[in-house]
């Protein structure tokens, strides 16, 4: 009996149990390693940084005279002490949001052409036409919109001028040409837009899920059915944040605008005439290298402006599709 | 399950069932109507006296639409009606965005062919120094255009494709505060309008060297500071679908990490990384904006970017519009005609690398084995 309870022996831990510690030295190569690709990233940092010191180091000048002027007057002429930036703020705004509403419609039949009705062998091809055809160069479509485009246009627009004028957007002050119209800007904008809206929203419609889709057209639903009740409103998000990548190409937009819209700013609803709302890279590109040094502080607080509107746009896209494709 | 016996599914039968041929019907339904359409709005234009092409093209869409519309609801309801219409509606509208665009590269075509290939060597030769007078397009060239952009590109690329696969790299493998917001840095300059980096390019290095300023170089960074942000978004990508198990083998072997990157990340990813290289550079050899303060657009040759005034394909394109008379605009052409040229061969080039025999088959079979492997457990 006594050697059946007999007590244990002492456990005793060995004195070493410890975790092995892991030798987790970084070596001299590796941290000179570390320390240049966290400096290259901080250069993309501080080019954008610089960007912004630059721009309201050279325009502060002239929006310390302008003051909120800046923004809200009507008249553009900085040599007389007008600084109206609101007519060109407009104008900038006006093309864009023309060439989204042409623009979009167009691109997300293009985008649901690709992805749903075009038989399958070609898709690959059209996808990497639009790709391509977003590479052209916007010098070229707006060489190709000021000698073939806005001519076109000019008799449909004088047309709906004449016709329906009573539509405050239709209704133009001085009746003229209607080839430097803002109209024409966003028109000849629209196809450099078409290829990225297109692009982005067939990238977020391709994501739809596919065994929805199927069951749809399984219970006997149309195709188009599906697409209204299954594809768009999962991609919704997506395709709004397309659109607004494709407002923002539109708001920067530069040489189509130059090469197309009249030299004129004047604060005016009239979308189709001559004479009307002027645009911020068009003044810059035209009046910075002649221009009073006055003259040249408000331009690059313009381009302040126009940055700062544009970065806010694409940081809208940005988080809008992010949060789509979820 | 054991016992029961395994299904082979027939071949195909996975594969979705489409119901796409048009038939006999539709394809009768759908032309009558168009017929019908055109037959209307004509008898209207004729009667009333209205001759506008653009206006009958428009009206005779809208009168197909409603009667074909109104026969697909009698004959199968409205639910089909609005399919049909639906597809036409679609059906134009990616044909009208495939006519515009197309068009602009077939008009471009049209339009650049007399001058670039009359006499063919001599228009990708010559130099703009006989522009003005009365000098005939044969006597103008885009050579020294072409030196100048495909310089200030190189220069460009030089600057940026380091910075930008680094950046990619660094943001691909961290998570932190500063990457993220290095990120969405990257993110909002993607789309910063063009002419900002001109102005900003100007402000930075034109205007403190002064009458000097004006250099192939001071273009070349200003594309630079465009390419920048395209390059490391697209590169963020390409790394970013490298497996990360790669990295993790490279590492638990004991490779130190800028090996790595040298030996493992950047080889796996080449393909992707040319693609995305390539893009960029075809992105910004057609951006005027950026040199327009910045390049100075002399008419000559000049083989040096760092000293003197450089002509760029497309800031040559944008002097030669502003020019009075009818060669430049010819001239003008030609350039465009080049330049698309250059900018279109980039493009398939990228293509090419991108969906090359090396990496990306490499990876693709990588991904099979990985499923198959999958599906064994």
């Amino acid at each position: 009996m006594t050697t059946l309870l007999e007590p244990p022996a002492q456990y005793t831990p060995p004195v070493d149990d410890v975790p092995i510690v892991i030798n987790r030295s970084v070596s001299r190569a590796d941290r000179i390693f570390r320390l240049v690709m966290v400096s290259s990233s901080a250069t993309v940092l501080l080019i954008l940084v610089a960007v912004v010191v630059f721009l309201t180091k050279n325009g502060w000048q002239a929006f310390t005279k302008g003051g909120i002027h800046f923004l809200l007057d009507a008249t553009w002429s900085p040599d007389s002490g007008h600084y109206g930036a609101m007519p060109l703020l407009l104008g900038s705004i006006a093309i864009a949001v023309v060439a989204v509403l042409i623009a979009g419609p167009i691109s997300l039949a293009a985008a649901l052409m690709i992805n749903e009705y075009a038989p399958i062998k070609i898709r690959g091809f059209l996808t990497g036409t639009v790709d391509m055809l977003a590479t052209v160069p916007s010098i070229v479509y707006g060489f190709w919109g000021l000698e073939l485009v806005s001519n076109l246009q000019a008799p449909p627009a004088k047309w709906l001028v004449d016709h329906f004028g009573f539509v405050p957007f239709l209704r133009t002050p001085t009746p003229g040409e209607f080839v430097q119209s803002v109209f024409a800007c966003g028109l000849v904008s629209a196809a450099t837009i078409i290829p990225i809206i297109t692009s982005v929203s067939r990238e977020v419609i391709s994501q739809a899920p596919r065994d929805a889709c199927e069951a749809a057209l399984g219970l006997g639903g149309t195709r188009w059915g599906m697409v209204t009740d299954v594809i768009l409103p999962f991609s919704r998000n997506g395709i709004v944040g397309a659109f607004l990548l494709g407002f923002g190409r539109g708001l920067g937009e530069t040489m189509i605008v130059v090469l197309i819209l009249s030299k004129a700013n004047h604060l005016t609803t009239a979308i189709m005439g001559p004479n009307g709302l002027g645009s911020i890279a068009k003044q810059i590109t035209e009046d910075f290298q002649t221009g009073s040094p006055l003259a040249k502080s408000a331009l690059i607080f313009l381009g302040l402006v126009l940055f700062g509107t544009t970065l806010l746009v694409n940081v809208v896209a940005r988080l809008v599709v992010s949060r789509g494709s979820k | 399950m054991p016992g029961a016996t395994p299904v082979t599914p027939l071949p195909g039968a996975d594969r979705p069932h489409r119901r796409q041929r048009v038939g006999q019907a539709a394809l009768t339904e759908g032309l009558g109507s168009a017929f019908a359409g055109l037959a209307l709005v004509w008898v209207i234009f004729t009667l009333t006296g209205i001759s506008a092409p653009f206006g009958l093209v428009v009206c005779w869409l809208g009168t197909f639409l409603i009667i074909y519309g109104v026969l697909c609801r009698m004959r199968y309801g409205i639910l089909i009606a609005k399919d049909r219409l639906a597809t036409v509606g679609i059906w134009s509208g990616a044909i009208i965005a495939f006519i515009a665009l197309a068009g602009v590269i077939g008009y471009v075509f049209f339009k650049g062919f007399a001058a670039v290939f009359g006499g063919f060597p001599h228009f990708l030769t010559a130099d703009m120094t006989q522009l003005g007078g009365n000098a005939k397009v044969s006597e103008l060239g885009v050579g020294a255009a072409i030196v100048g952009t495909v310089e200030q590109v190189a220069i460009a690329t030089v600057i940026t494709v380091p910075l930008g696969i680094m950046t990619a790299t660094y943001l691909a493998s961290n998570n932190g505060l500063f990457a993220r917001t290095v990120s969405a840095v990257v993110d909002a300059m993607t789309g910063a309008p063009a002419i900002i980096a001109g102005l900003f390019v100007y402000l930075l290095w034109v205007v403190p060297h002064h009458t000097a300023g004006k250099t192939g170089f001071a273009a070349a960074l200003a594309l630079a500071v465009m390419m920048l942000p395209v390059v490391t978004r697209a590169a963020q990508e390409v790394v970013a679908i490298v497996p990360g198990s790669y990295r993790e083998a490279a590492l638990a072997l004991g490779a130190p990490e800028w090996r790595v990157l040298l030996r493992v990340i950047l080889p796996t990813a080449r393909a992707g990384l040319m693609t995305a290289v390539i893009l960029g550079v075809a992105r910004i050899a057609g951006e005027t904006a950026p040199v327009l303060f910045n390049a100075g657009g002399f008419a000559g040759y000049n083989w040096n970017p760092f000293s003197g005034q450089q002509d760029n394909l497309p800031l040559r394109i944008y002097e030669l519009i502003f020019q009075p008379g009818k060669v430049p605009i010819q001239a003008a052409w030609g350039t465009s005609l080049v330049l698309i040229f250059v900018v279109l061969l980039l493009f398939m080039l990228a293509r090419r690398l991108g969906s090359g025999k090396r990496g990306g088959r490499r990876f693709v079979a990588w991904a099979r084995s990985r499923r198959t492997v999958d599906a064994d457990l």
